[in-house]
């Protein structure tokens, strides 16, 4: 068990070992957050450019490095080629779902905090953790460079539905940007599943004598509902994703119909496929996806309540069995995706059904959190703004969700900016303000200094008026008819404003979310604070085993011993 | 101060649950395969019921050929206990006699396999002829993946990974349980395959 000559005394890993190819929860725990937030500013970049074209339609982009960065073919003459905007869209969603949420929510809060919470040294399969970690970065590495290869980057949105995406482009080459999507997929859902493996494990054996089920923080809980989801909601995507390469690379037809005509050519393929079949297969995941999207954020929400209000949480067995139940329901929910692709008014309404039920479970949980506020010793500190903040904005989100859950509804909304809106409502001032709320709170333990406060309430404001300001008219242009996925609303549906409001919104967010890393640099300027800053998360108020444990300074390295 | 950490449960059961840790992963990875492969059972079923016309397999496909495969299979299920049941009456020679069979049993199975691909190439059967030909393939090929896969684990504990029989023995014969519940699984699906695939008539 020893190391090899250059050993000290002290077992001092070589830096290699120690923070690139670490074993420890911690550090994944970190490279996971560092890589999720560097794939979220890529994809915030991303949304920019798209955004730009959309503002100022046909107009050459006034930043000339970028546009010969691009080049030519991305942008003809400083002007957004349509094709790139697809490319923009398509790996937006991508990036933001894949390579960042999930990633910070799981691997980077659920690696650090799930051992710590449950009373365990690390998790369960300390090496199996640390594959996924940089199987998750090779995945992420042929996301970005599907971007440089010729053709571009996947341009079928992020649900890559076929004919488009087999066709797009035709070519039988690996080395096109929907093929190198598919591949990187298989990565990250290969590191999802072992990493579920991991957490489920580790929540189910590695609990500290005497913490029983009920007496686990509900970030747990919600880990432990996200884990499932994951392991069993991936593999679908995992065969489809299969099978759409082989379409595209061995010409098979599994979801090309017969008699498919392309640029006036009949395709030269057996016919006989679905589209609708990768539609199901993709969606019995992205439904599940979307769970595990706002999961860990409800478990990071409760946990910053109740510390800062200084009491237990309210409902907290309301809240166990309602997340377990929407992990059920989440499996059964999924064709309301597909209302209007003629299913049939029976399915329909099994899928209209199912979708008004699971809307119970959310409900139950955010009222709990809100109910949890009463009586409490309320503390404003920057991660409890954004917590508080979770609450009304994923309350819009998911009461925007109801219309869109409603086939009749549905039929007048879907595939409009309307959809949009809600989405990105629950996921951008819903998730990602949960786990900003969470970086605040648990950035004191991991490092042992303080951030900056000043900087995170410009950063709770900012982003607060500012994703409101981007999003919410959404809504009206949505109910207007504004189509989601053209570079530019179709001439029939009217000129709109996109403009400066809400173009300027998010140069403005985007300025503002900058000033994340310099905020994390000023915290490590300080010096460590050992003793008590009541603005700040505070060990004391805390219920949950993450803080007695020492902060910023557990003994490293920490190499795997294994007990009978 | 000692700062390497302990998993505990590794080797032995913790009493609630009454698994140890490399037990309930392989369960829960297992299920994760139950739902990649029945998803591509959905898929047959809905290319199937989508469809006017459908193959009959046993047509044009080997079922002869495949149904040693199944017998390979099965009998390959049966070493694999038997080698894991030599550990368990600490025998490692039973052991190495057992394993060997059973990585022997996944060659045959992959030999078989690779003569009936090489015959439907050879008689102008690709998987892009027909939705049928596309899903055999799927099928078989990521099943046929999964074998190879198990294949290399089985080596791997059949040659240099049973060195920890030495300092491990419990842990040793829980990594074969484990492997074996792998195995029993691709096997699982292989008898499943079978008569979806060769013997399930057309329409």
């Amino acid at each position: 068990m020893t190391e090899a000559h250059h050993e000290e005394h002290h077992d001092k890993l070589p830096f290699w070992r120690h923070y690139i190819f670490s074993t420890d929860h911690k550090i994944i725990g970190m490279q996971y957050g560092l890589t999720a937030l560097v794939f979220l500013f890529f994809g915030f970049c991303l949304m920019l450019l798209m955004r730009w074209q959309l503002a100022y339609p046909g107009k050459p982009l006034p930043i000339a490095f970028l546009t010969n960065w691009l080049g030519e073919s991305r942008m003809p003459g400083g002007v957004m080629a349509p094709e790139f905007y697809n490319q923009l869209g398509a790996m937006h969603g991508t990036i933001m779902v894949f390579l960042g949420v999930v990633p910070l929510a799981v691997g980077a809060f659920g690696n650090y905090l799930v051992p710590l919470q449950v009373g365990a040294q690390d998790m369960a399969f300390p090496k199996l953790n640390m594959s996924s970690y940089w199987v998750y970065f090779i995945g992420g590495v042929v996301m970005l460079g599907s971007f440089f290869v010729p053709g571009g980057s996947a341009q079928s949105g992020w649900t890559s539905y076929p004919p488009l995406s087999v066709i797009t482009p035709q070519s039988h080459s690996l080395f096109t940007g929907q093929s190198l999507w598919l591949i990187g997929m298989v990565f990250l859902i290969t590191s999802s599943l072992l990493g579920s493996v991991n957490t489920i494990t580790t929540i189910i054996q590695l609990r500290a004598k005497g913490l029983t089920w009920m007496r686990l923080p509900f970030f747990v809980w919600a880990q432990l509902v996200t884990g499932f989801l994951l392991l069993l909601a991936f593999p679908a995507l995992e065969a489809a994703g299969v099978m759409q390469l082989m379409d595209r690379m061995a010409n098979t037809s599994f979801f090309l119909p017969s008699g498919l005509v392309v640029g006036g050519k009949a395709l030269n393929v057996s016919g006989g496929g679905s589209a609708l079949l990768w539609q199901h297969l993709f969606w019995f995941l992205a439904h599940p996806e979307v769970y595990v999207l706002i999961l860990p954020a409800m478990g990071i929400v409760a946990e910053v309540i109740a510390n800062n209000t200084r009491k237990p949480l309210w409902g907290y067995k309301s809240l166990v069995y309602s997340v377990i139940f929407l992990g059920f329901m989440s499996f059964v929910v999924w064709a309301h995706h597909m209302f209007l692709t003629g299913m049939g008014t029976a399915i329909n309404a099994f899928f209209q059904t199912t979708t008004m039920i699971i809307s119970i479970p959310s409900i139950v949980i955010l009222t709990a959190l809100i109910l949890s506020l009463w009586g409490g010793s309320i503390r404003f500190n920057v991660p409890m703004l954004f917590a508080l903040a979770f609450l009304p904005m994923f309350g819009i989100g998911g009461l925007t969700g109801l219309p869109l859950g409603l086939a009749s509804a549905d039929i007048h909304l879907h595939d409009t900016y309307y959809v949009i809106g809600h989405f990105h409502y629950v996921v951008a001032p819903g998730t990602l303000f949960a786990l900003f709320a969470g970086i605040y709170y648990w950035f004191p333990k991991v490092s042992g200094k303080q951030m900056n406060d000043f900087l995170g309430k410009l950063h709770f404001w900012g982003s607060l008026v500012f994703m409101n300001g981007i999003f919410m008219p959404m809504f009206i242009v949505g109910m207007a008819g504004v189509s989601r996925r053209p570079k530019r609303p179709l001439p029939e549906q009217g000129h709109v404003a996109f403009g400066v409001g809400p173009g300027g919104h998010s140069a403005l967010l985007h300025r503002e979310l900058l000033l994340e890393p310099f905020r994390r640099t000023e915290g490590c300027q300080r010096q460590s604070m050992g003793g008590h800053d009541p603005r700040m998360g505070h060990p004391d108020s805390a219920a949950t085993w993450e803080f007695p444990e020492c902060s910023g300074s557990v003994p490293w390295p920490l190499r795997v011993q294994r007990t009978r | 101060m000692s700062t390497a950490i302990e998993i505990p449960y590794n080797s032995t059961e913790r009493p609630d649950t009454g698994l140890y840790n490399a037990k309930l992963g392989i369960w829960l990875f297992l299920a994760s395969e139950v739902m990649l492969f029945g998803a591509l059972f959905s898929t047959y079923v809905l290319l199937r019921t989508g469809a006017e016309t459908w193959e009959h397999g046993a047509e044009f496909l080997n079922v002869p050929l495949a149904t040693i495969n199944t017998l390979v299979l099965i009998i390959s299920s049966v070493t694999m206990v038997m080698s894991w049941a030599s550990l368990k009456m600490k025998n490692l020679a039973r052991y190495k006699f057992f394993m060997g069979l059973t990585i022997l049993c996944g060659v045959g199975f992959l030999v078989i396999k690779s003569f009936e691909y090489a015959h439907k190439f050879e008689t102008g059967l690709w998987p892009s002829t027909s939705t049928f030909m596309a899903i055999y393939f799927t099928m078989t090929g990521l099943h046929g993946l999964h074998v190879i896969g198990g294949m290399i684990v089985n080596s791997y504990l059949w040659g240099p990974g049973s060195k920890m029989w030495k300092t491990d023995p419990e842990r040793f014969t829980n990594r074969i349980e484990v492997a074996g519940l792998y195995w029993h699984f691709v096997d699982l699906v292989w008898i499943f395959l079978f008569p979806v695939l060769y013997l399930l008539p057309g329409k």
